[in-house]
Formats: structure tokens, C-alpha cells, sequence
């Protein structure tokens, strides 16, 4: 009994040190400058656009990393096709890519150094500094997790279905839309709040692509570091208050979906 | 419908089966294609550029002073990260599998916080409790306590969830009759428990370990950028393509790389380990 309540509290300080007291502190830091302050940081123009461009950077990577996640999932798990253990392995090469090599691999490729950047530029495609980097950027580090939670869902569902489908006469593409894909939704859902919430979060990879121009290809969390350099502790805070209460949310449903997939 | 399935089941037909297909006919063509677009090639192009130099020029960029103190401290800061989480986080995992007390959905809800927290608003959460103006009066940042501290709130999930459900899974008759023949409870632990969970643990503790390697949104702000103290590998990196050295940012870059694949290879060692039994 009493090593079980060292063991306990040794955990809850743990996690009270590290997570719950420092966020604590920057809620508080945040709502004791007043509420007028805070509405006036949120309400500022270069903080609506950032948001706005975060929004905008979520609504084209997810749908894409959606996309091909289902579809990669599908060939590793369902597709005989040579090469197939090597896609399996390098699937999982951004999770372990630092951020700041990702924004280096396309500052080099998309720059003026190297051919096809140049190509691009003398056809008057700016990728870097603008929004095209961005989202390159974010998709390249979130493109594991669709196909990470969806692979699983597909082996557990078996072939049955889809093979009776298959013998019934539906083409692949049925089988899929009407057999396959409503099978593995709660895995795609999970995936799909998964890529969300590093979409949102991004840093280091956008930050090189970036160029950091306020109001111009500053999404929201390059806006709380920006503000934190400028000395303008509200601005900061209030924005990543913004994102911490994003990632209160990616929580819940991350949990609500977790419930739904095991029944 | 029902009447045309009910005739065709009475009457065997003779035509050949429609070939059972499964999976789709250009998957693997879509998926090789976006990933080689998305991510190899940007790879492809850090490589290239790092090899830009010679064999001369790489060694010369791996092996500056500066370089290599960023190196050293981020690999340190990494294997203490990761025995600090093999420590903390089997303890966690444990009370949160064995233990009962109110609230614990929420305990174990918040454990996945900082994989959902951006990692420049963790940095930020950190340098307000442990900064300059730290209400505890602790005064971690530009340190290297501060880095480990950064990197240790970013891989908290890593080996919680790997030894979680192992535990889970684990039977509790081994543990019992251990102790009914008279074994300590730290004897049980060390001689029944912990063998059961070394592989997920090392799982845990690769994964760590690799976002310890390239962490940046976390540690940018505590560090303070102060060279051979403070400043991890990618850091640095950044470092190099903001003054214009690109090749240099490339050629660590590489060496970063060629780290990562090692931990994903012996991660995917030891995840058939995990799902075949050890």
C-alpha cells in the first residue's frame, strides 16, 4: 500500500511539474492582463490573418493527407506489388525527419540553387516564402498518420467482405466506397484528428519556409514566437492559448473516437 | 433482388468467378508517386546538396567545433531524455494500469497532450513556469537543463503509451504466485514485470529518442541560441540557413538522417518483436 502511494504521487508530480503547472501558469499569465487586453491581441489584424492562414493550411494538407493515407494504407495492407516493404518502412521517415531538415529539404529544392526551383521561379511559381511552402511543408511531417492508424483497422477487417463484394460483380472502387471504407471510418476519423492537430501545430519545418512576414505567411504559430521575440507577452499568449485550447479539443474527440472504435 | 440471389444459389453457374480482388488497382502506383513527390525527393535534395561539396567538404561542415558541440549535446540530452522517460513513464503507465483513484480518465487523457500541443506553445508553457520570470523562482532557461526539460514534456507520450497496454495485457497470476513464494514486491517487478515489458519499453524509448534528436518548436525559446551551450543540432541547422550557409545546414542535416533511419529500423525490429512475442 504505501509503495503504491509513493508510486502514485511520484506520477502525479511528475505530470503536475511538467504539464498541468506550466500551462496553468500560461492561462493565467494570459487572462491577468485583462479581458480587453486579450480581445485586443486576438482582434488584431496580423493575428486573425494568421489564424485565417493556419485554417487555410489545415482545410488543403488534411483532405490530402486523407486522401492518401486510405489509399497507401490499402496498397500496404490489401496491394501484392514489389517495392512494398520499402514503402512500408519509409512511410514513417517524417516522423523521425527533424522539422528543420524538412523546411531545409524544400528551401533547397524549391530555391533558385537548384534547377527545378529555378525552372519554377522563371515560370513565376514562388513556393518558398508563400503559401504553396507552407503547405508542402505541413504535409510532408503529417503524412504518417492516416496511414498509421487506418493500416491496422484494415487487417483487422479482414478480406471477407470485400471478396464477397469482389464475386457479387462490384468493381474495386465500389468494394471500397460501399464495402471497405465505412468498415475502417473510425480509424480514417482517428487519423484524420491526428494529422489536424499537427497541422495546427507545425513549426520548424514552416518556420524555414516561411520567411516570416507578418500578416503575409505567418500562420499562428509562428505568430506566437514572432510576438514573443517583439516583447508583446499578450500577443503571445493569447495565441497560443488559441492553440492549446485546439489541442483541448483534438483531445476530446480524439478520446470520444477512441470509445467509438473499440465498440 | 432476394428472388434473383435465392435462384442463383438453387442453380451452381458454371461461369467462372469473378476474380476476388482486393485492394486497389492503382494504389500502389498513387501512393509510391505522393510519397516520392512529397518526401523523397525534398530528402533526395538535402543529400545532394550536402554532397555538393566532396567527401572534403561534408567532413569539414560535420566536424566544425560548432557543429560538433550541437551534435554532442543533442545526443546527451537525448539518451537522458529517453532513461528519464523509461523511469517516469513505466511509472506512469503503471499507475495508470494498476492503480484506482478518482479521476483517472482525465490523467490518462492529458498524457497525449503534448502530442497534440503545438510545440512552440509547449516551449512557451515552459519558459513561463521555468523562465526568466518563473513564479517558482526556478531559473531554467538558456540552460541545458531547460533543453532536457523541453524535450522531455514533448516525448512524455512516447513510452507511456508503449508500455501501457502490455501491462494491460500482462497476466497478474505470474506476479501472485512470485509473491506468494515469498518474493519482494521489488523483486517481483524487476524479476517478473520488467522482462514482460523490455521490448515496448525500448519501442517507447527509440521513439523517444528520435524526436529527441530533431526537436525544434520546443526548444528554440529556452535556449536562448547561445552556441556551444545550449544550442542542440537543430537549432543550429536553422542557424546555418538563416546566415546562408546551406551546405553546412545540409551536411548535418544528413548526419540527422542517417540517425533517424537507424532508430526507424530497429523501432520496426522491435515492433515485430512486440506483436510476435519476445
Amino acid at each position: 500500500m504505501a509503495a503504491r502511494i509513493a508510486l502514485r504521487s511520484t506520477a502525479f508530480a511528475y505530470l503536475t511539474l511538467l504539464l498541468a503547472l506550466p500551462l496553468a501558469v500560461v492561462f493565467y499569465n494570459t487572462f491577468s492582463s485583462g479581458l480587453p487586453a486579450v480581445w485586443a491581441a486576438l482582434t488584431a489584424p496580423d493575428a486573425l490573418h494568421a489564424l485565417w492562414l493556419t485554417i487555410a493550411i489545415v482545410a488543403i494538407v488534411v483532405p490530402a493527407n486523407t486522401a492518401f493515407g486510405v489509399i497507401c494504407a490499402i496498397a500496404l495492407v490489401r496491394n501484392e506489388f514489389a517495392g512494398k516493404r520499402v514503402l512500408d518502412a519509409l512511410i514513417d521517415l517524417p516522423f523521425a525527419v527533424s522539422p528543420v531538415v524538412v523546411g531545409l529539404a524544400l528551401f533547397i529544392l524549391y530555391g533558385r540553387d537548384s534547377a527545378f526551383g529555378a525552372w519554377l521561379i522563371g515560370h513565376g511559381i514562388h513556393v518558398l516564402f508563400s503559401f504553396p511552402g507552407l503547405v508542402l511543408a505541413t504535409i510532408f511531417v503529417s503524412v504518417p498518420f492516416v496511414v498509421r492508424e487506418v493500416a491496422p483497422t484494415l487487417v483487422e477487417i479482414g478480406t471477407d467482405q470485400e471478396q464477397a463484394a469482389a464475386v457479387l460483380g462490384a468493381d474495386p472502387w465500389q468494394t471500397f466506397f460501399k464495402v471497405t471504407l465505412p468498415a475502417i471510418r473510425w480509424g480514417v476519423v482517428y487519423g484524420v484528428v491526428l494529422t489536424t492537430a499537427r497541422s495546427l501545430g507545425e513549426f520548424g519545418a514552416v518556420s524555414v519556409v516561411s520567411g516570416h512576414l507578418a500578416g503575409l505567411t505567418e500562420p499562428l504559430t509562428l505568430y506566437v514566437e514572432d510576438r514573443y521575440q517583439a516583447f508583446d507577452p499578450v500577443g503571445s499568449y493569447t495565441a497560443a492559448v488559441v492553440l492549446a485550447l485546439l489541442a483541448f479539443a483534438t483531445l476530446a474527440v480524439m478520446h470520444w473516437v477512441a470509445g467509438k472504435e473499440k465498440r | 433482388m432476394v428472388s434473383s440471389l435465392a435462384a442463383g444459389s438453387l442453380r451452381p453457374q458454371r461461369r467462372p468467378l469473378a476474380k476476388a480482388v482486393v485492394g486497389l488497382p492503382m494504389a500502389p502506383g498513387i501512393a509510391t508517386v505522393f510519397l516520392t513527390a512529397v518526401v523523397m525527393i525534398p530528402l533526395a535534395a538535402v543529400v545532394w546538396r550536402a554532397a555538393s561539396g566532396g567527401v572534403g567538404g561534408f567532413v569539414e561542415a560535420v566536424t566544425s567545433p560548432e557543429a560538433l558541440a550541437a551534435l554532442r549535446l543533442t545526443l546527451i540530452a537525448s539518451v537522458g531524455v529517453c532513461v528519464v522517460n523509461a523511469i517516469f513513464g513505466t511509472i506512469v503507465a503503471w499507475v495508470l494500469v494498476r492503480d484506482d483513484f478518482r479521476g483517472k480518465p482525465i490523467v490518462n487523457a492529458i498524457i497525449d497532450l503534448p502530442f497534440a500541443l503545438p510545440t512552440i506553445v509547449a516551449g512557451l508553457t515552459l519558459l513561463a513556469l521555468y523562465g526568466p520570470r518563473s513564479p517558482l523562482g526556478v531559473h531554467l532557461a538558456y540552460t541545458q537543463l531547460g533543453v532536457g526539460l523541453a524535450l522531455l514534456f514533448v516525448t512524455l507520450p512516447f513510452v507511456v503509451r508503449s508500455v501501457q497496454p502490455v501491462l494491460m495485457e500482462l497476466d497478474k497470476e505470474t506476479e501472485e504466485a512470485a509473491a506468494s513464494l515469498g518474493a519482494s514486491q521489488l523483486t517481483t517487478f524487476f524479476r517478473i514485470v520488467l522482462p514482460a515489458l523490455v521490448p515496448s519499453l525500448l519501442s517507447g524509448m527509440s521513439l523517444a529518442f528520435a524526436r529527441s534528436m530533431g526537436e525544434f518548436g520546443s526548444v528554440v525559446l529556452m535556449t536562448g541560441n547561445i552556441p556551444f551551450k545550449t544550442e542542440v543540432a537543430s537549432v543550429y541547422i536553422f542557424g546555418q540557413i538563416e546566415s546562408g550557409d546551406v551546405s553546412g545546414a545540409a551536411a548535418l542535416s544528413v548526419v540527422l538522417l542517417a540517425l533517424a533511419v537507424i532508430v526507424i529500423v530497429v523501432v520496426a525490429g522491435l515492433r515485430k518483436k512486440v506483436v510476435h512475442g519476445s
